[in-house]
């Protein structure tokens, strides 16, 4: 026990100590997150200050296009003929005019309005001012109808919507299914990722050892076995790790947005409280969908979920990382011999990853109960159904034959795997077919 | 002085062929033993057996008088294959470290040990220099440390000496000399029938997975010797004839002869005092180590197993 620790210790330490991993661990999130500031960044900025011009010759709008108090776009209203305006949009007075014809009928919409800029708009601008323009006109012909807003609110869908309960009574709401769905698909492949990046780095440690010919030396003071799982708890510990500091990070860089960008958090804040104008009625619509996922979010297990994927994380990475190993054990300085013995390793993955991606739709198919129970696939499938919950995604008989078929799992490739690079280890110079590791593996030796 | 190691009818099988086929020999504490052999001839496996790296089909293993049980005595053993390498990208004082502490030694220990080895060996400024930034020879001797800093018993080096310079051959030499005085055993194992000869006090010499030979390496000599004795004389030579011996190479002032059946050296010197030869020298010709293995090893069919087992 004492060895098999003095192992995962030096492939802990060797990796943590390299610059690669702190660039990867520390910087990596912070370079995704700094791509998302700019983008934010990017989104806040565009559009302030674009003065737009708004000559209202039929007296639709009262000198005001709505009660929005923003610098983003300022509508100004003047009294001028399309050629003055023109000439003013020239002169850069302006950035736009909105030019309202006389005689502008609310039904009808005609004669046209017309919108003139000096150059083309971008993307968000454009649709800040037509959404302000078009909530501005759905309002005076409301009003022109004779419907107020407090009728207009009362007759849209969320206030009466339909009651979705599943058998044992629990509410079963569409923005539920839908983060079920994306939490089971995140957690899904973050475990399919991790099993492709540790194994790999456990295989390439492997072949390390082998190529620089240090194996022999250190398996004459420690049994391969034991060097195997050092090698792999060392490797596993790298891992967790990392997963703790980018999970730290990246929560921890969420509260820097407010501080970056006040706009924004401004925005959010003042969203939900606007009163009495229409223009108000699609952001209370934004905060209730945003509600909405606040209580899907609540309504989902999150211990469970973390708890069943630090289970499956741990679980899927010792049995596929002893599989690994026993290919670096088999490869020789070739790195391109690894790419053809990966392969009946890296097809359960890829295979897990396809029913996952069925199952997170509907976690109680004949295909995703088999893949969760089933020990290559289940770290990756188990996690869509788990999202669901129990029991509406997976029984609890199902979740422990799976936790159980797990652990056996890893007890049988470890097994063999223990065989194969026991012996694969010390061969050297010969290119290692699979009926040869099936021989060290299931032949006495 | 008792065996440190008692081999008896040790065999090992792979598939093909048997890699070591009952073989039995004892080596005492403290002699430094050399292990000879062609490529192929079972030495690296009998070598793991030894090293408890692989475990024998049949046959037994004593160490130091009680069978052999690798879970603890390697702490005793110190082992440089043939096949040997190094972390290159880990520091020579951390590896040093973390191969001191799987033998066993604590930390304290394990530094104090390096500490000394670095010393003698001048190694101290290597510390925290990277593998990969050390030549052949130089890691070659942070290896020998890493082998013999936790004091093993049994020191078992394969072809110790394969790319170093004479220079550092010889340090590591007395070295070996050393270890022996203060009662390691060495087993020793190589090619180089020349080092044998040199260092070696018993070797035994394995072909085909066998033992053919076992000896030291002066009982090995007398045995192969072919009663050749080297005459070097004053004057002109003249025509030598006699049932005594037969001349097998004759120069100027030399003579090599072949002993009769039935006669000794002191006939010899007899016949040529007789026959007024001045003899400036007159010594034995005794077979080197080297004309031995080749004698043994030619004509089996040593080369092709050799290249089956790559």
């Amino acid at each position: 026990m004492n060895k098999i620790f003095l192992v995962a210790s030096r492939e802990f330490k060797t990796r943590v100590q390299k610059k690669t991993f702190l660039l990867s661990t520390i910087g990596l999130p912070i370079l995704i997150f700094g791509f998302y500031a700019l983008m934010i960044y990017f989104q806040v900025k565009t559009t302030d200050n674009f003065k737009v011009a708004v000559s209202d010759q039929s007296k639709l709008f009262n000198e005001k296009i709505d009660d929005k108090k923003s610098t983003e776009v300022i509508f100004s209203f003047i009294d001028a003929d399309t050629a003055s305006l023109n000439k003013k949009l020239n002169n850069q007075e302006y950035d736009a005019y909105l030019f309202i014809p006389n005689g502008y009928n609310l039904q009808s919409g005609e004669p046209q309005i017309a919108f003139k800029s000096s150059k083309a708009l971008g993307l968000m601008t454009r649709e800040k001012i037509e959404n302000r323009i078009s909530n501005a006109l759905e309002e005076k012909k409301l009003l022109a109808l004779n419907i107020s807003k407090g009728q207009l609110d009362s007759a849209r869908l969320e206030n009466n919507a339909i009651n979705f309960t599943t058998n044992d009574g629990k509410k079963d709401n569409e923005t539920k299914v839908g983060i079920s769905y994306a939490v089971g698909m995140i957690a899904g492949f973050l475990i399919y990722i991790i099993l492709f990046v540790y194994g790999t780095m456990v295989m390439r440690g492997v072949m390390e050892e082998k190529v620089s010919r240090i194996a022999e030396v250190i398996v004459s003071s420690v049994k391969p076995f034991e060097l195997m799982l050092g090698k792999i708890f060392g490797i596993g510990a790298v891992g967790l790790i990392q997963f703790i500091i980018w999970i730290v990070l990246v929560f921890g860089l969420q509260f820097l947005i407010p501080v970056l960008f006040p706009d924004v958090a401004a925005q959010m804040q003042s969203a939900p409280i606007q009163p009495g104008a229409m223009g108000a009625a699609t952001a209370v619509k934004e905060s209730g969908a945003l509600q909405g996922i606040m209580a899907g979010l609540a309504e989902i297990n999150f211990t469970l979920i973390i708890g069943c994927f630090v289970f499956y994380f741990l679980g899927g990475y010792f049995m596929y990382a002893a599989l690994f190993a026993a290919v670096g054990s088999a490869v020789n300085e070739d790195p391109q011999d690894a790419q053809s013995l990966l392969l009946p390793i890296m097809m359960p993955i890829i295979f897990a990853m396809v029913i996952m991606t069925k199952a997170v739709n509907d976690p109680n198919s004949t295909l995703a109960i088999f893949g969760s129970l089933f020990p290559l696939t289940s770290p990756i499938v188990m996690m869509a159904r788990v999202a669901h919950g129990v029991p509406d995604g997976v029984t609890v008989v199902q979740l422990i034959a799976s936790m159980a078929l797990l652990v056996l799992g890893f007890l049988g490739t470890t097994w063999v795997a223990a065989k194969i690079y026991r012996t694969g280890i010390l061969m050297y110079g010969k290119k290692v077919t699979w009926k040869e590791m099936w021989k060290w593996a299931f032949k006495n030796n | 002085m008792h065996n440190i190691l008692e081999l008896k009818n040790l065999q090992k099988h792979y598939a093909t062929q048997k890699a070591v086929d009952d073989v039995s020999f004892s080596i005492k504490q403290g002699s430094i033993f050399g292990l000879l052999g062609p490529n192929g001839a079972g030495k690296t496996t009998l070598l793991r057996m030894i090293t408890g790296i692989f475990y024998p089909d049949s046959g037994d293993l004593l160490f130091d008088g009680k069978p052999f049980d690798p879970q603890n005595d390697f702490v005793h053993i110190g082992y440089m294959p043939e096949e040997r390498g190094l972390y290159k990208k880990m520091k020579i004082g951390e590896q040093a470290m973390y191969l001191a502490q799987l033998k066993g030694l604590s930390k304290s220990e394990s530094l104090e040990k390096i500490k000394y080895w670095f010393k003698k060996f001048e190694m101290e400024s290597w510390w925290n220099k990277k593998v990969e930034d050390l030549s052949k020879g130089m890691s070659q001797k942070l290896q020998f440390v890493t082998t013999v800093l936790h004091e093993p018993k049994l020191i078992i080096l394969d072809e110790p000496f394969s790319g170093l310079d004479p220079l550092n051959a010889n340090l590591i030499k007395d070295e070996i000399y050393g270890l022996a005085q203060r009662g390691s055993t060495i087993i020793f194992s190589t090619h180089r029938m020349e080092q044998v000869e040199e260092i070696c006090d018993h070797i035994i010499l394995m072909n085909l997975g066998k033992k053919i030979l076992d000896g030291t390496v002066t009982d090995v000599k007398q045995q192969f010797k072919e009663n050749k004795f080297n005459v070097q004389f004053k004057g002109q030579p003249t025509a030598l004839v006699s049932p005594i011996f037969t001349i097998e190479h004759q120069e100027k002032q030399q003579l090599i002869v072949k002993i009769n059946e039935g006669y000794t050296s002191n006939h010899v010197l007899n016949y040529l005092l007789q026959q007024d030869v001045l003899i400036e020298r007159f010594n034995e010709i005794l077979p080197s180590l080297n004309d031995i293995f080749i004698h043994l090893v030619e004509g089996s069919k040593a080369t092709t197993r050799a290249f089956q087992n790559n």
